[in-house]
C-alpha cells in the first residue's frame, strides 16, 4: 500500500531491518518463502443496551492495521450519525507482494452498524521471488446489522501475481452498502495477473457473484465485452431488506455505468472508466441515483467538471429477473 | 467421442428454431457505442466473451447436464440462482430466460424426454441447454461446447448486420477461436459435478452496461 513502511527488499537500503513488522511475522510463522508475509486481522462489532455500536474485537497483524477511525467522507446510510462504530484499515507494510497472504474476518454482530474505511489504495506488487499473493476477506453482517464498507481502490501493479477474495454473508434484515475499484496497473503500466472475486449472500441465498481477471494470463479481458480500453473498473453493492418487496428501477445514467436491480434485496452500480477519479465519480453518481438515504447529503455535485454531456437520465422499471 | 456428435451439431446449429438469430449478444450496443468497430475489435469482442459469460454459461449447461443425468432433479433450481447471481444485468438475466424458454420448447417438441418436465417454464437457457444435451444423450462436455459455440456464433453472424466487415474475416475470427473453445469446453466440465455455490463466475462489466442501455433504446435490430 502506499504510505507504508519500507520493506526490508525495497530500495530503501537505509531501513532497519531488525524491527520491521514483516520480519516478526516472519519470526512468529515460520513462513516459507523469504520476505513473504502472512497477516491475520480480525473485527467485530456489536450493539449495546442503547442501540449503540461499539468495536468488540479489533486484532491487527502485519500487513493488516485496523484502528477505530473518524468520519473520513460523506457515507451513505450513516452520514454525520454518531452511534456508529468507525475503523479504518491501514498498511503496515508495502503489499501485498508476490508470496503474502493476507486474510481478514470481520463480523457486524446483530443490530450494531459498522463504517470500514480504508486509509489508502492498496498497491498490489510481485514479490521478491515470485509467487502469488492472496488477500481473502471474509464478512458476516448479523441481523438487523448496517455494514457501509468503503474501501480504496486496488491498484495491480505491472508483474504482480494476486487472488483477492472477497466473501460477504448478509444475515435476514441486514442492511450493506460497499465499494470495490480495480486499477489496471499504475500510470502507463500494463497491470499483472490480477483475479478478483466477490461473492453476497443475503438469507442465504445468491445475490452477486462476480469474478474478474485481467492481466497477461487473462485471455480477452481487453475486448469489449470485457472492460475494453479502460484503465478501472469498480462497482457498489447496496442491499435493503425493504427492497424485498421490490427493488428501485434500472437507471443508465452514464454511457459507462449503470444502476441496476440484482436477483434480491439489493443494487448494483456498475461501471467502468479511464481512470480512478473518473470510475469514483460515476459509482457515486450511480448512489445519487438511488436518492436519500444512499445519497450522501452533502456530496459534491458528481460528473461536475464537464462531464454532463456524456450523462443520460433515462430511467425505465424493469420486472426482469 | 464419435458418439453423438450429429446429435451435438443438432443442439449446436444456430437454424435450429430456437431464437438465437434475433439476439447480437450484446454486439449491437457495443458497436454503436463504438467501442467495436474493425475486425481485430471483432475478435478481441468474441474472445473476450468466449472466456468469460460463455465460460460460464458452458460450466453451468455442463452442471446441469451432470445433474440431470444422475437424477438430481433439484440441484436443477440451485444452478438457476447461482446463474441469476452471476448476472448482474436484469436486461441479460432476461434475455437468458427467454432463450432457455424457446430452446425448451422446440427440444421437447422435436425430441421429447422425460427430463424436460424437471425444468420450470422460464428456465436460464444454459440450464436447458444441458438438460437438452442429456435427453440427446450426450454429456457435460457436449453441452459446454454447444453452448460456447453459441456464445461466439451469434454475435459473429451479427457482426455482417452491423458493421462493415468481410464475412471471411469473421469466420477467421471464428476458425482460430476452435481450440479456445474446444479447451474451455475441457475446463467447463471439470466444474460439472462442483457444488452450484462454487461454479466459475467470470464477469463482463461492459456487456452488463451495454445491454442495459440497449434494453432502452426505441428502435433496434436485435433484441440483445
Amino acid at each position: 500500500m502506499y504510505a507504508s513502511l519500507p520493506r526490508d527488499h525495497s530500495s530503501h537500503k537505509h531501513s532497519s531491518h531488525e524491527h520491521s513488522p514483516r520480519e516478526h511475522v516472519l519470526r512468529d510463522q515460520g513462513a516459507r518463502r523469504p520476505g513473504a508475509m502472512s497477516s491475520r486481522a480480525v473485527l467485530t462489532t456489536e450493539a449495546d443496551a442503547r442501540a449503540r455500536s461499539r468495536v468488540g474485537v479489533l486484532r491487527s497483524q502485519g500487513a493488516l492495521v485496523l484502528r477505530p477511525a473518524h468520519p473520513k467522507e460523506s457515507e451513505p446510510l450513516t452520514h454525520r450519525r454518531r452511534e456508529v462504530a468507525r475503523v479504518m484499515l491501514a498498511a503496515g507494510a508495502a503489499g501485498p507482494l508476490g508470496g503474502d497472504d493476507y486474510a481478514l474476518d470481520v463480523h457486524v454482530g446483530a443490530g450494531s452498524t459498522l463504517v470500514l474505511t480504508e486509509a489508502s489504495a492498496m498497491l498490489v506488487l510481485p514479490g521478491p521471488c515470485g509467487g502469488r499473493s492472496h488477500m481473502r476477506i471474509n464478512v458476516r453482517v448479523g441481523e438487523g446489522a448496517t455494514l457501509v464498507w468503503l474501501p480504496e481502490p486496488i491498484i495491480a501493479a505491472c508483474g504482480c501475481d494476486h487472488e483477492h477474495d472477497v466473501r460477504v454473508c448478509l444475515e435476514r434484515g441486514a442492511r450493506l452498502v460497499m465499494r470495490e475499484e480495480t486499477l489496471f496497473g499504475r500510470h502507463r503500466e500494463p497491470p499483472g495477473d490480477f483475479r478478483t472475486t466477490l461473492r453476497v449472500t443475503h438469507d442465504d441465498a445468491p445475490l452477486y457473484h462476480q469474478q474478474l481477471c485481467v492481466g497477461p494470463q487473462a485471455d480477452g479481458w481487453r475486448g469489449a465485452a470485457v472492460v475494453g480500453e479502460n484503465g478501472a473498473v469498480g462497482s457498489i453493492i447496496a442491499v435493503d431488506p425493504a427492497w424485498e418487496s421490490g427493488t428501485p428501477a434500472t437507471s443508465t445514467f452514464h454511457s459507462s455505468a449503470i444502476l441496476a436491480p440484482l436477483p434480491g434485496p439489493g443494487m448494483v452500480v456498475s461501471a467502468v472508466a479511464p481512470d480512478s477519479l473518473q470510475l469514483r465519480r460515476r459509482l457515486s453518481a450511480g448512489l445519487d441515483t438511488l436518492g436519500a438515504p444512499w445519497a450522501p447529503r452533502d456530496a459534491p455535485l458528481p460528473e461536475s467538471e464537464g462531464h454532463r454531456d456524456e450523462v443520460v437520465s433515462q430511467t425505465e422499471h424493469t420486472g426482469a429477473g | 467421442m464419435a458418439q453423438g456428435q450429429a446429435a451435438l451439431l443438432l443442439l449446436a446449429d444456430g437454424r435450429l428454431p430456437a431464437g438465437g438469430y434475433a439476439h447480437s449478444g450484446g454486439l449491437e450496443p457495443t458497436v454503436q457505442a463504438g467501442r467495436v468497430s474493425d475486425a481485430a475489435g471483432l475478435e478481441r469482442f468474441l474472445v473476450g466473451r468466449a472466456e468469460t459469460t460463455g465460460f460460464v454459461a458452458a460450466a453451468f449447461a455442463a452442471a446441469a447436464c451432470e445433474r440431470v443425468a444422475r437424477d438430481d432433479t433439484a440441484a436443477l433450481s440451485a444452478l438457476e440462482s447461482e446463474l441469476d447471481a452471476r448476472t448482474p444485468s436484469p436486461e441479460l438475466r432476461s434475455v437468458s430466460r427467454i432463450l432457455g424458454r424457446q430452446l425448451l420448447r422446440v427440444m421437447s417438441t422435436i425430441h421429447p424426454h422425460p427430463h424436460f418436465a424437471r425444468l420450470g417454464t422460464v428456465p436460464h437457457q444454459p440450464v436447458v441447454m444441458g438438460v437438452a444435451a442429456a435427453a440427446l444423450g450426450l454429456g457435460p462436455r457436449d453441452a459446454a461446447l454447444a453452448i460456447l459455440h453459441e456464445s461466439v456464433a451469434g454475435p459473429a453472424a451479427a457482426a455482417a448486420k452491423l458493421m462493415r466487415i468481410d464475412p471471411f474475416d469473421v469466420h477467421a475470427a471464428l476458425a482460430r477461436a476452435t481450440e479456445r473453445l474446444d479447451r474451455l469446453a475441457d475446463a467447463a466440465a471439470n466444474h460439472a459435478d462442483a457444488l452450484a455455490s462454487e461454479l466459475p463466475s467470470r464477469g463482463a462489466p461492459l456487456s452488463d452496461i451495454a445491454a442495459e442501455h440497449h434494453r432502452s433504446w426505441n428502435v433496434r435490430l436485435f433484441a440483445s
